[in-house]
């Protein structure tokens, strides 16, 4: 395998002062990258044995983390300035994320496995079809949050959202955990949410009134195993966002309530033979 | 509450003929054969019957003999007796009425109301098994312009192709998902498209890993609404993933595959708990545009690295040609339209009755749109729902398809009798199952021999076909509709088809 020069083309590098540390980082301007160029550019830098990349100046460009499948599973860290465009990290397969502002929609479609952390809000159906790994995301987010997330086995796909998410939250959601922190306390807004939900958990701080929730879901106190495991994420969103403004004993001691399926057949009794 | 309903199937055994080996009893799933031990004889119960005619064909000594039961109803033209029987199931249930398989309501199939063309003297047919005939197909986009360069006897493409399937024989398997069939079916599918030179669909089920380093290269992986088992590993695996958007037998809804049939290794594959249901929403929640279904074919495009063709399924609906083509510009390398009579191992019968349009129709006025705006090349069109012989095959083409699927033939050539109970999960004959009993009763080798048989004598009688019309590749048969004549149509049918009638 060609080994790619880490200082050649694809206006990386121009300025000497962001020289890599060491030949496993590297750096791109995606100022003048069109989607394609700018993801050809960091599947070739994985290729050529590259660990972290820092890539300024992204606007709009679409699927960042997407073309880094290989059957060697090599992983990489990439840190993004600016802003990201639709399906960042859409069927993401190990690598680690993190934006430096805000993300558009799609966010972790299907993803596998990693971890993105977004420094701002995301778009609409963040999480949709995520079937592993983590998602931070440090304000809100749009409609259909963590739309048919699934779960198998180890494989749990977790969603930590600061602030609150709108309507249609979890809808057909068929496993993994959600967690909205609601950390300006403006108080949960949406509605529908749940609908159709056959699997998973949903944790949100504050209150929710019943006639938020789709017919399909109940809500629940939280109970011991509920605070461990909210104290297990809370803590792993406050070492990646720790300018929150709150801290973690008031986040994990808030009230919280936990959503869950009535049944995982919801539709068993709909059909006749 | 006592049921209103008549056995569907009237069970006739000839007690001299039988001789109580109780193979019946342990074939039918349905438990309709039992064993009177006082009276040494066995007692079957119509009632439970899916006259899937599985213990006619095994039983030993011949003895038994199932056919439908005679409608005790006074004739009604309008109230028929489908009719009258399914209005009261739902009078005693108040549930939606669940059928499995194809549209079986007589619309009318277009097939056989058109005929083929043969050579006589002029312009001579050709013998395939003295001369060479070409039915291999390449499936994916093709340029506008071929840019090439010769240099010294050396001739190189400038122009950038786009990833295409190479099918040997314009027969494909059509999406039939591991849990809506037995593991022994879907690996039977793998195995004969591979020794076949074609391709088989996972449907959205997902690959079971093991399978993966061997099928993989046969294997359209689909990505459905329900995302199953879908990782980088599975799409990259595959030689094309399909998008599935619509289904013919179901267009417009989704799916949910019933928890009784997620087993455990159902689960494992789709990466869901066991025993939940698995729920196909009815759209893709992330599809609202023509735009967005670009961004999905782009995304998959992304995370197959631009090597594998990206097809998209769509059901054949009345405004379906105008979609097509924004499908098409989307970025598609191949559209699948799947018509009327597509099958399914579950769907609502009066979504399966009633909605769609017939295949024969869609493929003709799909061709002829994509021709008419130019883009014609830059797809390939997958015909399914309906194929159900090689003449099928070859009227397809000869419409406009490239190649077709096929997913009730498949089923057949494995044993199914179309007994449309594939929803209960207790398929006798182990196909539409994923009981382990009755899915061992499939046995790979000769289920995939019989599959590999089928694409062979198909190719076989298309060849024969082609080269009574003078033609020697498949290729100058596509779209060719002069060699295509309609018998007893409307002006209207005719026209849509775009074919000429019979004698004209």
């Amino acid at each position: 395998m060609a080994r790619a020069d880490p200082l050649g083309g694809g206006g990386i590098l121009d300025d000497a002062n962001d020289a890599p540390k060491s030949p496993k980082e590297a750096e791109i301007d995606a100022g003048d990258l069109d989607t394609k160029a700018l993801n050809d550019r960091l599947r070739e830098l994985l290729l050529s044995g590259v660990e972290k990349v820092v890539i300024r100046n992204v606007c709009g460009q679409r699927y960042i983390g997407t073309r880094l499948y290989t059957p060697q599973h090599l992983k990489m860290a990439i840190e993004i300035f600016g802003t990201p465009g639709n399906d960042l990290a859409a069927f993401l397969f190990g690598h680690k994320i993190t934006v430096h502002g805000n993300a558009q929609d799609g966010v972790g479609n299907t993803m596998d496995a990693g971890e993105v952390v977004v420094h701002g809000r995301a778009g609409d159906v963040l999480g949709f079809s995520m079937r592993g790994g983590e998602i931070y995301v440090r304000d809100g987010c749009g409609y259909r949050t963590a739309l048919h997330m699934k779960e198998y086995e180890g494989k749990r796909p977790v969603l930590v959202i600061g602030g609150t998410a709108q309507d249609f939250l979890g809808e057909y959601m068929a496993g993994g955990i959600v967690v909205l922190l609601d950390l300006e306390e403006r108080g949960h807004q949406a509605n529908f949410i749940g609908t159709g939900m056959h699997g998973g958990v949903i944790y949100l701080r504050g209150t929710v009134d019943e006639s938020q929730l789709g017919s399909q879901v109940a809500s629940f106190p939280v109970d011991q195993s509920d605070r461990k495991l909210l104290d297990h994420y809370i803590t792993r969103f406050l070492e990646r966002l720790p300018d929150v403004g709150l801290g973690k004993e008031e986040i994990v001691n808030s009230h919280f309530v936990r959503l869950t399926p009535k049944s995982k057949r919801p539709y068993s009794t709909l059909y006749t033979y | 509450m006592k049921s209103f309903v008549f056995p569907e199937f009237q069970i006739i055994r000839d007690e001299e003929r039988c001789g109580q080996c109780r193979g019946c009893e342990r074939q039918c799933a349905f438990g309709t054969h039992t064993y009177d031990p006082v009276a040494d004889r066995l007692i079957s119960d119509d009632t439970k019957c899916a006259g899937c005619q599985r213990c006619v064909i095994f039983c030993p000594k011949h003895a038994i003999l199932v056919r439908p039961a005679p409608s005790f109803y006074r004739p009604n033209a309008s109230w028929s007796r489908e009719k009258l029987e399914d209005l009261k199931k739902q009078a005693e249930t108040g549930g939606v009425i669940l059928t499995g398989s194809g549209n079986d309501k007589p619309f009318r199939i277009y097939w056989d109301h058109i005929l083929l063309n043969a050579s006589q003297v002029t312009n001579p047919s050709i013998d395939p098994l003295r001369e060479p005939m070409e039915l291999r197909t390449f499936l994916g986009s093709k340029p506008d312009i071929m840019d090439i360069s010769a240099q010294d006897g050396k001739v190189d493409i400038r122009t950038e192709i786009s990833p295409n399937l190479m099918v040997e024989t314009p027969i494909l398997f059509s999406a039939m998902s591991y849990g809506a069939i037995s593991y022994n079916a879907f690996g039977s599918l793998a195995r004969a498209a591979c020794k076949s030179g074609t391709y088989f669909n996972t449907g959205e089920g997902g690959l079971p890993k093991e399978m993966r380093a061997e099928f993989g290269r046969c294997a359209i992986v689909q990505v459905a609404s329900g995302r199953f088992g879908i990782d980088a590993e599975y799409l990259n695996c595959a030689a094309a993933v399909e998008i599935k958007v619509g289904q013919g037998a179901k267009p417009g809804i989704g799916g949910h595959l019933p928890g009784e049939k997620v087993s455990q290794l159902v689960a494992e594959t789709r990466m869901i708990p066991q025993g939940t249901d698995a729920i196909s929403p009815a759209p893709h929640h992330d599809i609202y545009s023509i735009e967005d279904l670009s961004m999905l074919i782009t995304a998959l495009k992304e995370a197959t690295n631009y090597e594998k063709p990206i097809s998209v399924k769509i059901a054949a609906v009345h405004n379906f040609a105008a979609i097509a083509s924004g499908i098409v510009r989307a970025g598609a390398d191949i559209i699948a339209i799947d018509g009327l009579r597509g099958g399914t191992g579950a769907a609502p019968k009066a979504i399966r009755d009633n909605v769609g349009i017939p295949i024969e129709l869609a493929i003709s006025s799909l061709d002829r749109r994509l021709r008419g705006e130019g883009i014609r090349n830059r797809c390939s069109i997958i015909a399914a729902g309906g194929i159900r012989c090689s003449a099928d095959v070859v009227k397809a083409i000869a419409l406009g398809a490239d190649a077709v699927y096929i997913g009730s033939a498949a089923l057949i050539a494995m044993g199914c009798t179309l007994c449309q109970k594939c929803y209960t999960g207790k398929c006798n004959w182990g196909i539409c199952t994923t009981d382990p009993r009755l899915s061992g009763r499939l046995n790979m080798d000769i289920a995939s021999q019989r599959l590999s048989n089928l694409i062979s004598a198909w190719s076989h009688e298309i060849a024969e076909m082609l080269g009574g019309m003078g033609i020697n590749a498949l290729e100058s048969l596509r779209g060719n509709r002069d060699h295509l004549r309609g018998v007893g149509l409307y002006e209207w049918e005719l026209d849509v088809l775009g074919i000429k009638g019979a004698g004209e």
